[in-house]
């Protein structure tokens, strides 16, 4: 591992004097935007393959999901998704773009916050017991493809695991590590609402290399922005162009495009009271009748951390080690303390997620816990909405005043 | 491969060995371990704080720190034997290893409350969290306005620390009461709950600092005869109880609202939860 992936910032945006486009808009231009070939893409993988885990989006299971890849082929090329509420398909495209679809049902918090963990394991001898830290083989990540939203939530997963009196050390070393090339929207699905939640289309900051697809018939090549240190020096050694004004107007078209493309919204003013001060509210029995408490929504969500941990001993009762796994607020066990479960009802179940999510995070860490990337709507299987539920409750609000103090 | 030793000064998921020094039974269900460090000296720890006990293979649970003051090398916990973790633990022999981790969360305000009258009041098990406060107390005794000890447990066979209790209402610079939910005729002493003592015991009710621990139930009945009592809510502290993983505020496990009872607690300040003892499974 090179000392420099170590000490990388997180996101070092290079900030410029904003130009404008031909729209009028502000357009940010950052130093050393290059546009690079889809040969120029593949010799980016190249190179980060001589020392990264290269991860990006492949089509698998009728899904697009995060795997090793090594070849552009593997990309979902002329695919896209057709998302709403409880349905998810992937679809052809017209075109043969390479990242042309929102989000699938994983995000990267599989690699960077894994849903299986060995913590430690522990030995008998002839003194009790010793406790060994696990085996640490350092896999450096490089992600190709990461969503606005997705940077987002990494930056707040980073708040939960690193910024407390206790660090998780795992997840700081993976992270540490991690090459992150973003991928700027060309395409909202049917459940985003990352515009609301303040968190993309645009990849702005907290990236190695961002790239925007530019697909137009006549074209199919990327514009690269830098972010990092490690980024322009990937970036110098690909063959490349420096871009135009032409590519530069092209690249905030299609983040333009996509912002007006949103399939959901969600008023996030005063959400905070809004939710902590409707705690009784009737919706929640609403929501429950049609919750299966499945846990699907924390699944999938970017943001959600909650773990259990596992006990397990050999047959031999002579090892045993500690497993930690993603868990869900939405099972029984979640909240059990000795004489039952302190939320035993569906209803204090939903309402312990959505409040998490949208209003105590604020407290606990200072930013909303959700980037709006829609999955929790798209892979619920009965298509509870997390965007139709804050406005049901917005919209007829128990407590005494809208934004009522707590 | 490095041992626990090295591993640990970075790891907080990783537990200290500790060697069981002592054993005492305390009730039918109750025992109370003196643990030591198999190397080095425990770290320090305030009253109210809690420790992750594990026990090998079956796993870790939260236990308070019911020290009295005579454990200076090691740390005493007071464990019921509720489920798999709190049964093997009761179960640990003389010897015996176990994991620790901590101490981690908030503390009984016990200096902040030194010249104010000091009320401890304590629902069956919750004695043992509240024992190192009332051990600062009564050392330092000279510090404090009038202190009042209010116990209420089920039957008198399950009153904690019956011959420390005993020894504490002997002595004549505090108040000490005790009270069963049922009791048959050969008990002499009160019977009812615990929020009924309250008015036998004499305090300043403003300049009290009031140290609640039981269960929620009972912490949240006694909060509110306080608060009738004239005790202002930002003086009754409560210790909290929820499920918890991992006691760092990783896990998730143990929200309360917007707290963290791993470390927004054990110990809350009355008037910062009060709005959400009143709701149902928060």
């Amino acid at each position: 591992m090179s000392e420099d992936c170590r000490n990388r910032a997180m996101s070092q945006n290079v900030s410029e004097p904003a130009t404008t486009s031909s729209d009028g808009t502000a357009l940010p231009v950052r130093a050393a935007a290059a546009v690079i070939s889809r040969d120029g893409l593949q010799a980016l993988i190249d190179a980060l393959a001589a020392d990264h885990c290269v991860l990006g989006p492949t089509v698998r299971d009728g899904a697009i999901v995060y795997d090793e890849i090594a070849k552009l082929s593997q990309l979902p090329a002329g695919w896209t998704d057709n998302q709403d509420a409880g349905r998810y398909r992937l679809e052809r495209r017209a075109d043969d773009a390479l990242f042309g679809f929102a989000v699938g049902p994983e995000s990267w918090k599989r690699f960077l916050h894994p849903p299986v963990e060995t913590l430690w394991t522990a030995r008998r001898d002839n003194d009790g017991f010793s406790i060994e830290a696990p085996s640490v083989t350092r896999r450096k990540f490089a992600f190709i493809g990461v969503r606005a939203c997705e940077i987002h939530a990494m930056a707040i997963q980073d708040k939960v695991f690193l910024a407390g009196a206790y660090a998780d050390p795992g997840y700081g070393s993976r992270r540490r590590d991690a090459f992150i090339v973003a991928v700027n929207c060309a395409e909202a699905g049917g459940t985003c609402f990352c515009v609301s939640m303040g968190t993309g289309p645009q990849a702005e900051s907290g990236f190695d290399l961002a790239l925007t697809e530019l697909h137009d018939g006549s074209r199919h090549d990327f514009l690269v922005e830098v972010g990092s240190d490690e980024g322009a020096s990937l970036l110098s050694r690909l063959p490349q162009r420096r871009a135009d004004d032409a590519d530069l107007e092209a690249a905030a078209a299609v983040i333009a495009q996509t912002r007006s493309q949103m399939g959901r919204t969600l008023d996030t003013d005063g959400i905070k009271d809004l939710l902590q001060t409707n705690a009784n509210h009737p919706r929640w029995d609403d929501v429950a009748a049609r919750c299966l408490t499945c846990g699907n929504c924390t699944m999938v969500c970017p943001t959600c951390f909650c773990t259990t941990v596992e006990d397990h001993s050999d047959l031999a009762g002579a090892t045993a080690e500690r497993v930690r796994k993603w868990d869900s607020c939405f099972t029984l066990d979640f909240s059990y303390l000795h004489g039952g479960s302190v939320r035993q009802s569906g209803s204090a179940r939903y309402r312990q997620w959505i409040t998490h999510k949208l209003a105590s995070w604020i407290d606990q860490f200072g930013t909303s816990g959700c980037v709006g990337c829609g999955r929790c709507i798209t892979w619920c299987p009965v298509g509870i909405d997390i965007t139709e539920e804050a406005a049901a409750i917005r919209a007829h609000p128990t407590s005494g005043g809208q934004h009522g103090g707590t | 491969m490095p041992l626990l030793t090295a591993a640990a000064q970075i790891d907080p998921f990783v537990p200290q060995l500790y060697k069981v020094a002592h054993v005492r039974r305390e009730l039918s269900d109750v025992v109370t371990l003196e643990i030591k460090p198999s190397q080095g000296s425990r770290p320090s720890y305030a009253p109210g704080q809690f420790n992750m006990l594990y026990a090998f293979g079956i796993g870790e649970i939260a236990i308070s720190i019911s020290g009295d003051g005579t454990d200076s090398t090691g740390f005493v916990h007071t464990v019921r034997d509720v489920g798999a973790v709190s049964r093997a633990i009761a179960a640990l022999d003389i010897g015996a290893t176990l994991g620790v981790r901590g101490p981690f969360g908030t503390e009984w305000p016990v200096t902040a409350a030194e010249g104010s009258d000091i009320l401890i009041i304590a629902g069956g098990l919750g004695l043992a969290p509240l024992r190192p406060a009332i051990t600062h107390v009564l050392a330092n005794r000279a510090r404090y306005g009038r202190v009042a000890i209010l116990f209420g447990c089920r039957h008198p066979e399950d009153i904690l620390f019956h011959d420390q209790l005993a020894a504490w209402r002997g002595r004549l610079d505090i108040a000490v009461e005790v009270t069963v939910d049922h009791a048959d005729s050969n008990w002499h002493g009160h019977v009812g709950v615990v929020p009924a003592l309250i008015p036998r015991v004499s305090f300043s009710p403003h300049d009290t600092v009031a140290l609640v621990c039981g269960p929620e139930i009972m912490m949240r009945f006694t909060a509110n005869a306080l608060r009738d009592a004239g005790v202002a809510s930002n003086q009754i502290y409560l210790s909290m109880e929820r499920n918890m993983k991992c006691a760092i505020g990783l896990c998730g496990h143990c929200q309360f609202g917007p707290t963290f009872v791993c470390k927004d607690g054990p110990v809350m300040r009355f008037d910062r939860i009060e709005r959400l003892l009143t709701l149902r499974e928060i």
